[in-house]
């Protein structure tokens, strides 16, 4: 096989793996931006790709079956949002510690999804799914086309996702006020902003995003749902929103640089070259540690406020 | 003072475990199940007979032992999620130190074996804690990323170079290494039941992490850190390394967790030894208050609600990952009610929306009566 052939496989195998990562990450990034460290995100990824089967999974046959996934994926959305509000009263109103929360919140959501599956569904069960939608003309491209016009509807949205969320953070008058609160809270309350209420917003909205995140690994990628679907990506999300810097296009490098680490991995062993399977799965994990250890002067450019819950009535 | 920290935590253990039976009831009306029966199974049925009792105490020993460990690291301030990869690497090491030297007396062999599964889980806990402590990299991430990575490295090893050469033979090839030597074994406490002296040395090390938390000097510096690291920079305690100290003893209690639970109940490793106690060593830490004294009875009750869910599975098909739902309930309700009632700011708002809503709520139902 020749080098450029191989360079297509491994890019070409990437950008479906890119997918829910990125799109948690850069809900993640609101959180953190608003000064909240959710690690719940793996579990509400968990709920939104339960919810993203189970929809078109219980209304395949009946009238509505033309909107399931559809509906699946607004569902996943709604029932990220809630899970995000969830962790809003635990850490904003209540003030609780977000690492310890973000460990609650987690197994809430990976446990709910699995008691739920397993009591409404039982064993494994595919839907159909949403298909690949290549892009007419694009597509045709050589090279180019298959690398970037030939994916999942969802795929396209989440690249669109990384301009959209810079936008939103940096040019928007809610942009600034979540980049407010996460940096200098009381500057922010003074200045008439609600420190709580934005707050609340961001968590939202990024619960939204970890939703529609999962709802790609079950409709989308896995067209199935099980237990141990998400292994741990939600946690990888985090991780990419260290590596990124807080910034949606460094978010998008990082999410990058793992799914093709994670495609080239599997792609040696399509190629024959023999390693443990078990190596090749933990590779993605190994990475995260490897890149948080030389992201460590990043902090400095993170969210100065980041993990601490605001008081108002608090006196210094 | 005392007392009063006492009453205080009395308050949140009884405000928590309502919420989260009130929270977890919906889910359980959600699946059908009524939750008055499925919560009297759980609690109850445990309880019914000798070797329910014994089975919950062998499942309060590896959740004692994670909890104890986690209570340091918590308490030094650094947050070890990890406790699951620990007590599998402690499984590895325990059991390759078991395999390697067979011959040796029993008198000798044991505490090898069991010192080994606790440098196992120290080494794995003390890579995060390093990486916290040197290159500031979140102990979180880093010790969920070490599970996932410690799994991995458990499998590879029982599907390969430590599988059971009868299992190749015959052909069965369930990963699992070969069993241990006998001089291995942790004794049998009632014999006929798989409840083993593992007990005791669990109960041990609680009095030993209480010394060690409240009678040393280590113990103080290491809560000095974890209670606010600035100020204890100040006075001349260097936090880094006792995040490091604290990492390494949160993963030998958890390494030496998974060596109990290979030498007294399973005798061999194999696949999913750890089901889940690293998890559950963190609401066990969490609901006892972080002090020996209260993770005891807390190890205690999780092993009750971990044998009841298997129970429930059977009995009321509940299905056993409800229990993850029932831990993560409980860790947001414990971390809300410990900050919600320090905070008599936010106590003051609640009672002036109950002072609102109750009479309003009253009004409606007379209303509706008249």
């Amino acid at each position: 096989m020749s080098p450029d052939v191989m360079i297509y496989n491994v890019l070409c195998l990437a950008v479906p793996f890119s997918v829910a990562i990125l799109i948690a990450a850069l809900g993640e990034n609101f959180n953190q931006r608003a000064g909240v460290f959710n690690l719940g995100c793996d579990g509400i990824m968990c709920m939104g790709a339960y919810l993203g089967f189970m929809l078109p999974y219980t209304l395949k046959g009946g009238v509505m079956a033309p909107y399931g996934n559809f509906l699946g994926l607004l569902g996943a959305m709604a029932v990220g949002a809630a899970f995000g509000l969830l962790f809003a009263l635990v850490t904003v109103t209540f003030r609780a510690s977000q690492g310890i929360a973000g460990i609650g919140l987690q197994m809430l959501g990976w446990g709910l999804s699995g008691t739920l599956f397993r009591h409404f569904v039982g064993g494994v069960t595919g839907v159909e799914g949403i298909q690949i939608l290549p892009i007419p003309y694009l597509s045709k491209i050589p090279f180019l086309g298959g690398v970037l016009f030939n994916h999942n509807p969802l795929a396209y949205v989440a690249f669109l996702l990384v301009p959209a969320s810079w936008f939103l953070l940096y040019k928007t008058p809610w942009g600034l006020k979540v980049r407010a609160v996460g940096t200098h809270p009381r500057a922010a309350d003074t200045m008439g902003i609600h420190v709580d209420r934005t707050r609340y917003q961001a968590l939202a909205l990024g619960g939204a995003m970890a939703g529609l995140a999962g709802a790609y690994l079950s409709l989308c990628q896995a067209k199935m749902f099980s237990d141990d679907l998400v292994a741990g990506r939600g946690f990888i999300a985090v991780a990419l929103v260290y590596f990124g810097r807080w910034s949606p296009l460094g978010i998008l490098g990082g999410a990058l640089l793992f799914s093709i680490a994670q495609s080239f991995q599997l792609s040696m062993q399509v190629w024959g070259i023999k390693f443990p399977y078990e190596f090749a799965v933990m590779l993605p994990y190994v990475l995260v540690i490897v890149v948080l250890a030389l992201a460590r002067k990043a902090r400095q450019l993170g969210p100065t406020d980041l993990g601490k819950p605001y008081n108002r009535e608090m006196r210094f | 003072m005392n007392k009063q920290k006492v009453l205080f935590g009395g308050t949140v253990i009884i405000a928590v475990s309502l919420v989260a039976a009130a929270l977890v009831a919906l889910v359980l009306l959600a699946i059908g199940a009524s939750p008055l029966a499925t919560y009297k199974t759980i609690l109850t049925g445990p309880l019914s007979d000798l070797f329910g009792v014994t089975e919950v105490l062998v499942r309060s020993v590896p959740l004692l032992l994670v909890g104890l460990g986690i209570a340091i690291s918590f308490r030094s301030g650094i947050l070890n999620i990890g406790a699951e990869g620990q007590i599998q690497m402690g499984v590895l090491a325990a059991t390759a130190m078991a395999l390697a030297l067979p011959g040796l007396p029993k008198g000798l062999l044991l505490p090898l074996v069991l010192l080994a599964g606790a440098l196992g889980g120290a080494v794995w806990g003390g890579i995060a804690g390093w990486l916290r402590a040197r290159l500031q990299v979140n102990e979180i991430l880093s010790t969920v990323m070490l599970n996932y990575i410690a799994a991995q490295i458990h499998t590879f090893l029982l599907r390969g170079p430590m599988l059971d050469p009868n299992e190749l033979e015959t052909g069965s090839g369930t990963p699992q290494s070969m069993r241990l030597p006998d001089a291995s074994f942790l004794d049998q406490i009632i014999p006929g039941t798989r409840l083993h002296t593992g007990l005791i040395l669990a109960l041990v090390a609680a009095v030993l992490v209480w010394v060690l938390l409240w009678k040393t000097t280590l113990g103080y510096r290491m809560r000095a850190a974890g209670a606010g690291a600035k100020a204890a920079r100040y006075a001349g305690i260097p936090v880094e390394r006792y995040l490091i100290v604290a990492m390494l003893l949160a993963g030998g209690f958890a390494g030496l967790a998974g060596a109990v639970e290979v030498t007294g109940v399973h005798h061999r490793a194999i696949e999913g030894i750890s089901s889940g106690y690293g998890f559950a060593g963190i609401v066990v830490a969490l609901f006892g208050g972080l002090h020996p004294a209260g993770i005891i009875p807390s190890a205690f009750f999780f092993g009750i609600l971990l044998i009841g869910a298997d129970m429930t599975q059977r009995s009321a098909s509940v299905p056993a990952n409800m229990v993850l739902v029932l831990q993560g309930v409980i860790i947001l309700a414990i971390v809300s009610a410990q900050s919600f009632l320090r905070n008599p700011y936010a106590q003051e708002r609640v009672l002036r929306w109950m002072a609102r809503l109750v009479p309003a709520w009253l009004k409606s139902k007379k209303g509706a009566q008249s």
